[in-house]
């Protein structure tokens, strides 16, 4: 079903942290972008799709909007608006946000850092892009930023903070069908597996909770009202969003699950965990039984490699890209 | 102590386990053992553990060896700057395997415990020091047990990133086929899963009531069998997970075990009494490492006495004369240095072994006991 292209070298390897692949494609330029986190640093590169160009970029964490660090970062993905889009990093100092390209830093955000050590490390981490502007960001202590991005210029504005979780953020996701239709527009994850969707909104309003069994959810996506949430027993479900009925649950790993990917056109989902195995599923909605089947399509096993990232590299699904180490 | 600075503590409780199990296991010399007591009494002594556990919120691999080479010189031993450096990268490669390796982030807590249950049983005689290695347990109990599953995969994480693009070869890796030729660590797509994963292959669906519909079997990938139970996180009992066993088997398992909880360290880290084969390429390795073929340095003899397995130079040729001639092992030489920095301690214990005599003095004991010993590792 698929079959492996020339690896892309990145200046640095790919760090263990969860979702650590962001792509971002450029139709007009024949450009895909990829970033990857290494420890401090976020590699970058563009590459064309004839195969024959890359450019690569590093951006580093900071330490107040000037100073680079050497604090970690835990995760780097573009966030698309219609307006704009941005690349942010969430690090445990704070938050950076660049144009799309890594040129320019638009804005940054810094964590409170208590003076004297709490109990609790302090980190971001968590990043989605949400209906037309706004960004959310999560925190370890299972608080939710929601950043208000103006269409173009840095006047950033943290917009609402949203208290659900209590204990770390691990991932999120919006909606990614581009339909208008569902009602949740936002999914959040944390280390208990504790899932809350949100509708967006001057005032993001809760819209259910769906209790986790105390194993971390270290990836999700949400399409079509569907959630697909990857555990870190290497099990996914797939619930409905807004009343967390379970629709499937799937043995589908045998490690912790890394990274998730859903290609929106056609409804494949892509999993990566620590087995060093790569799987593609197929999600089919059945809406009069208000159903969902799950169907494995296709493993990949990238020896001796603990994935940390896969991703789909377009909407269809006809090639992804995974990072490990 | 802040929640940062506890993958810390965990480079901290490896290096000095890794540390004392390698010399543990190198069974190469009885005098080590007569050093081993201070050495662990040293490390678990309360006040050198606090100072090692400093919060420290960016540490760097600097620090990180400046610890190792503050460890090595509290048990005497000056070994020069190669040598320290392969012991270092032997150390840092095996705790990079046993975190990567570990099924489930939980259990690194486990394989810590390993490496802990094989001290308590080596000092499990001396009372003294049997408590302080009991007090650290009870503080690892603490501080770690209440953590959460993503909590360890985070300090897991961090760990990794630590030692990120290590690829060093290490020959007993290679030799046991856990290390691939480009250094990267075998990883194994079979066995059991961890303590709370399913089997993968099974994708169930159900209804919107709840009723499972279907069920379908997926082909997997990989040769998987059930998770075994649950290792103890309690101070005794047996921890089920292998890895931090033994140094020198880490692929292969231990030959026995006593079932369910025991007040004696249940997780026996001695090899089988059957020959092993591999024990003098072992000690070949690690004798290498120690510097083994170093000629003695005629350096300023002010400043250094030396600590040698013989009482004289004629004695040591003797032995190298009478020796068989497949026992081809190198003498060790451990020089030992007068340090003008050592704490009080430290001059003590050196301060006592130049003042005393070997207790059995005569010189012919000592060369059959070295040659009884080395044949007993064939």
């Amino acid at each position: 079903m698929y079959h492996k292209e020339k690896s892309i070298q990145i200046k640095s390897s790919a760090s263990a942290l969860y979702n650590n692949l962001s792509v971002l494609r450029i139709a007009p330029r024949c450009l895909t972008y990829f970033t990857v986190v290494h420890a401090n640093v976020v590699n970058m590169v563009s590459a064309s799709w004839d195969g024959l160009n890359f450019s690569h970029r590093q951006l580093q964490s900071k330490e107040g909007n000037i100073a680079a660090s050497s604090s970690l970062i835990m995760q780097a993905s573009w966030c698309v608006l219609p307006s704009r889009e941005l690349l942010v990093l969430t690090s445990q100092k704070g938050i950076q946000m660049y144009e799309s390209d890594g040129s320019i830093m638009v804005y940054w955000h810094a964590l409170d850092n208590p003076e004297t050590p709490t109990a609790q490390a302090v980190f971001a981490r968590g990043i989605a892009a949400v209906r037309e502007n706004y960004i959310c960001v999560g925190i370890s202590s299972g608080s939710v930023l929601v950043f208000d991005i103006p269409s173009k210029g840095s006047n950033v504005m943290l917009s609402e903070v949203l208290e659900e979780h209590r204990d770390a953020v691990t991932d999120m996701a919006s909606e990614c069908s581009g339909s208008l239709e569902y009602m949740a527009d936002l999914v959040t994850a944390d280390d208990s597996g504790l899932l809350c969707v949100w509708k967006s909104g001057e005032d993001f309003q809760l819209l259910h909770k769906i209790p986790g069994f105390d194993v971390s959810c270290s990836s999700v996506k949400l399409w079509k009202g569907t959630v697909a949430a990857g555990y870190g027993t290497g099990q996914i479900r797939i619930y409905e969003a807004v009343t967390g009925i379970v629709h499937a649950e799937v043995n589908a790993h045998a490690r912790w699950i890394y990274s998730l990917d859903i290609a929106p056109f056609s409804g494949l989902l892509l999993s990566g965990a620590e087995d060093s195995l790569v799987r593609v599923w197929h999600l089919t909605m059945n809406p009069d039984a208000n159903s969902v089947e799950v169907e494995h399509l296709y493993s990949e096993c990238i020896t001796d490699t603990q994935i940390c990232g896969a991703k789909f590299c377009d909407g269809d699904g006809y090639a992804f890209a995974v990072t490990g180490e | 102590c802040e929640r940062s600075c506890l993958p810390m503590h965990f480079i901290h409780i490896w290096q000095m386990s890794l540390f004392l199990r390698l010399t543990l296991e190198s069974k190469l010399n009885s005098s080590f053992i007569f050093f081993m007591n201070d050495i662990i009494t040293t490390m678990f002594n309360k006040k050198f553990l606090d100072e090692l556990f400093k919060p420290q919120e960016l540490y760097s691999k600097k620090a990180l060896r400046t610890v190792f080479d503050r460890l090595a010189h509290a048990s005497i031993m000056r070994l020069n700057q190669a040598s320290m450096d392969k012991l270092y990268d032997l150390m840092t490669m095996a705790f990079k395997y046993q975190v990567l390796l570990c099924p489930r982030p939980k259990d690194i807590l486990l394989v810590s415990f390993n490496h802990m249950d094989a001290i308590r049983d080596f000092v499990r005689d001396t009372p003294s020091i049997l408590s302080q290695v009991d007090e650290t347990y009870r503080q690892l109990i603490e501080m770690y047990t209440p953590l959460s599953g993503g909590e360890f995969q985070l300090i897991r994480q961090t760990l990794l990133i630590f030692f990120q693009d290590m690829h060093i070869r290490v020959s007993i890796f290679l030799k046991d086929k856990v290390q691939n030729s480009n250094g990267r660590f075998v990883l194994p797509t079979s066995g059991p899963v961890p303590f709370g994963t399913q089997i993968p292959g099974l994708i169930r669906m159900f209804s919107c009531s709840g009723d499972e519909v279907k069920r379908v079997q997926f082909r997997s990938a990989g040769n998987y069998s059930s998770a075994l139970r649950e290792g103890s996180f309690e101070m005794y009992g047996e921890r089920v997970i292998k890895l931090g066993t033994n140094m020198y088997s880490v692929s292969r398992p231990v030959e026995t075990h006593m079932s369910g909880a025991s007040k004696n360290s249940a997780q026996h880290t001695k090899v089988s009494t059957a020959p092993n084969p591999l024990a003098k390429e072992e000690l070949n390795l690690l004798a290498r490492l120690m510097g083994g073929l170093e000629v003695r340095k005629p350096a300023n003899p002010d400043s250094r006495f030396r600590v040698n397995l013989f009482a004289t130079d004629e004695e040591e040729e003797e032995a190298l004369i009478s020796r068989p001639d497949e026992l081809s092992y190198e003498v060790i030489n451990i020089q030992a240095t007068k340090d003008q920095q050592a704490n009080a301690e430290l001059a003590r214990i050196m301060g006592e072994f130049t003042e005393q005599e070997e207790p059995s003095a005569s010189p012919s004991s000592k060369g059959d006991d070295l040659l009884a010993m080395m044949d007993g590792l064939c």
